[in-house]
């Protein structure tokens, strides 16, 4: 389908904090609008963002972010993180970035394979209805791996 | 750079999207549309359609749009326009590829 070289873009989505989330959302949905194939691996603090729980409901890092640009002692304070969490959204919403939810909706219409990580999912005492719909199924690295054997697919790890 | 399609000499760029819309018309949607083995049917010039009025209205074309445009879902997006449809249905649309990461 793809006359690119790369044919397959995975991620693996290891962190929870928005700008890790939309990072690996928005190259995933730009494999998609280039005509290459994505998935992402969900896993460890990444399974926030298909929780359905949870997934509205992630920050933006205030400590040990130095490009927030503020001492880590007031980004460890109560409110901050949530405060530039909503500035950060609303700068979003300009963009017309989708929230996490309907980004996910559009990422599954669009053809990206979303997985849950076993091993984090059995951590976490998750349960398949835990996570939204569009998560297809839990699989091991190993099953993720198999995902992966074909020429011209790259791995990112976020 | 110039391109000859249906008998009518057109500008377009190295991609070969026009750089001229006012070139553009229905056959050379359809032949810019062979070019990219995509079959035109109804639903294909309904997208033009809410492409070329996005267009006129300067607004930025993006999936979400799509999503929101209550013209055609996204999965049939990808059906109709296989292997990248923003980009493929501007083109066929006689418009510059869209800018927008989303």
């Amino acid at each position: 389908m793809s006359k690119t070289k790369v044919k397959k873009m995975m991620f693996i989505l290891s962190k929870a904090t928005i700008e890790n989330v939309y990072a690996a959302f928005i190259m995933a949905n730009g494999a998609r609008m280039e005509g290459i194939e994505s998935e992402i691996f969900f896993t460890f603090f990444g399974l926030e963002a298909v929780q359905k729980k949870k997934l509205e409901h992630l920050h933006v890092a205030t400590v040990g972010n130095p490009a927030m640009h503020i001492p880590t002692i007031l980004g460890g304070l109560p409110g901050v993180e949530a405060f530039a969490t909503k500035m950060m959204k609303k700068e979003m919403e300009e963009l017309d970035i989708p929230p996490v939810g309907e980004f996910l909706e559009i990422l599954s219409d669009s053809g990206c394979r979303l997985w849950a990580c076993k091993l984090a999912v059995d951590m976490f005492h998750l349960k398949e209805e835990d996570l939204i719909d569009e998560v297809e199924g839990i699989l091991t690295i190993g099953d993720f791996y198999n995902r992966a054997d074909q020429e011209g697919t790259q791995l990112l790890f976020i | 750079m110039e391109k000859v399609i249906s008998n009518k000499t057109i500008s377009v760029n190295e991609e070969g999207y026009l750089t001229d819309f006012s070139q553009w018309d229905k056959e050379i949607g359809l032949e810019i549309a062979k070019e990219q083995d995509i079959e035109m049917t109804d639903k294909h010039w309904q997208v033009i359609d809410y492409i070329h009025d996005k267009f006129e209205k300067e607004e930025p074309l993006s999936i979400r749009g799509i999503k929101k445009s209550g013209v055609i879902d996204i999965k049939e997006f990808y059906q109709l326009f296989p292997g990248g449809p923003l980009k493929k249905a501007t083109m066929i649309a006689g418009i510059p590829k869209p800018k927008s990461c989303i």
